[in-house]
């Protein structure tokens, strides 16, 4: 009698191990600590990594600043229109997550080009046409290179210059960022089961209370 | 018993050999361009192209309309040589961005086209080293 109630509470045990999910995403980047005064209590709290003010023009010629993310969760990528290797995997790949937030408007995609000489705003917004773009959910965005590539390493991501052979380097990975500009993920985004879970990350933190709340 | 057994899986085997070597000179030719193909696409043209053939929206034509393939059958080695500029309709969609040339010898265009012309929904047969020279040959 005692090693059936054993057993029966091993699996309860078991069952409930296997059944609770994350329910919150980690964040990423380099986290400092900050002590500040709480109700007159000196408090030290960790304050992780964000991402700075930028400004640059999307495929419409509209200005986007880091104003026009607030209250929103957005998914970042680099890429340039004329490349011949991984972007048009990794935007084949993005293509599912736009059709499947689409009619979400706290939610965005950024694709910033790195090649902002060849890919004007309009190459953009011919590009974003071809590709079967239409609305706000993902823009397509123009600055100079200073900028994009100093914007870059706030998103941990490396793009250069051509390299000897003429061409732009640049990872392929999706960054997620929540409603704080805190990075909460980093995707491959030429594999397409890494950005199944972008999506399946995306509805997890859009659950979170704090994601829920903010403005 | 355990003798019958054995020979009877040696006559399995034999039968096998001989139907399998008893395929024809062209279907060993056909599968040894489609196998070497299929890593000539997956390395120079499935980035675009997709997996599936399927393209990339307006962007990218897809590889599954096999009309165009068939109509342009005779100018596919030189759009892989040469590349490909200016508008074409594939599936009833326009298609206007550039292609690049490939760097892919005679024979890997041969292989690749014997690829993506009996991959996708396409069944076109073998497409030869010979064919391709010719082909090459009338580039415009």
């Amino acid at each position: 009698m005692r090693n059936l109630l054993f057993i029966g509470i091993a699996a309860l045990v078991t069952l409930n191990s296997c059944t609770s999910k994350p329910d919150k995403l980690p964040v990423l980047g380099n986290k400092q600590p900050v002590t500040k005064m709480v109700d007159g209590k000196q408090v030290t709290d960790t304050a992780y990594a964000t991402i700075p003010d930028f400004k640059f023009v999307n495929q419409y010629g509209d200005t986007i600043t880091a104003k026009n993310l607030n209250g929103k969760i957005y998914v970042a990528d680099f890429f340039f229109t004329t490349c011949p290797s991984i972007c048009p995997v990794m935007h084949r790949n993005m293509l599912n997550v736009y059709k499947e937030f689409k009619d979400d408007d706290n939610f965005r995609i950024l694709s910033h080009t790195i090649d902002p000489k060849y890919d004007t705003v309009p190459v953009l917004k011919r590009y974003a046409d071809k590709m079967g773009i239409s609305g706000n959910s993902w823009w397509l965005l123009h600055g100079n290179k200073g900028d994009t590539y100093g914007i870059s390493k706030s998103y941990l991501q490396s793009v250069q210059e051509k390299n000897p052979a003429g061409q732009f380097i640049h990872d392929g990975f999706f960054i997620l960022i929540d409603k704080q500009k805190r990075i909460r993920g980093t995707y491959e985004g030429t594999d397409p089961k890494e950005v199944d879970k972008l999506i399946a990350d995306i509805k997890t933190l859009k659950a979170e209370p704090e994601q829920a709340v903010a403005k | 018993m355990k003798i019958k057994l054995i020979i009877g899986i040696f006559l399995f085997i034999m039968i096998t050999a001989i139907v399998s070597s008893c395929q024809s000179d062209a279907q060993v030719e056909f599968s040894r361009y489609y196998a070497g193909g299929a890593s000539i696409y997956q390395e120079h043209c499935q980035n675009c192209h997709g997996e599936k053939g399927e393209g990339l929206q307006s962007l990218i034509p897809p590889l599954t309309d096999s009309i165009y393939l068939k109509n342009n059958k005779k100018l596919l080695a030189c759009f892989l040589q040469n590349g490909l500029k200016g508008k074409i309709t594939v599936n009833k969609s326009d298609f206007d961005d550039e292609m690049k040339p490939t760097d892919l010898a005679p024979i890997e265009i041969a292989k690749v086209l014997t690829y993506v012309t009996n991959s996708f929904g396409n069944k076109m047969g073998t497409v030869n080293l010979q064919m391709v020279e010719g082909d090459l040959a009338k580039c415009r």
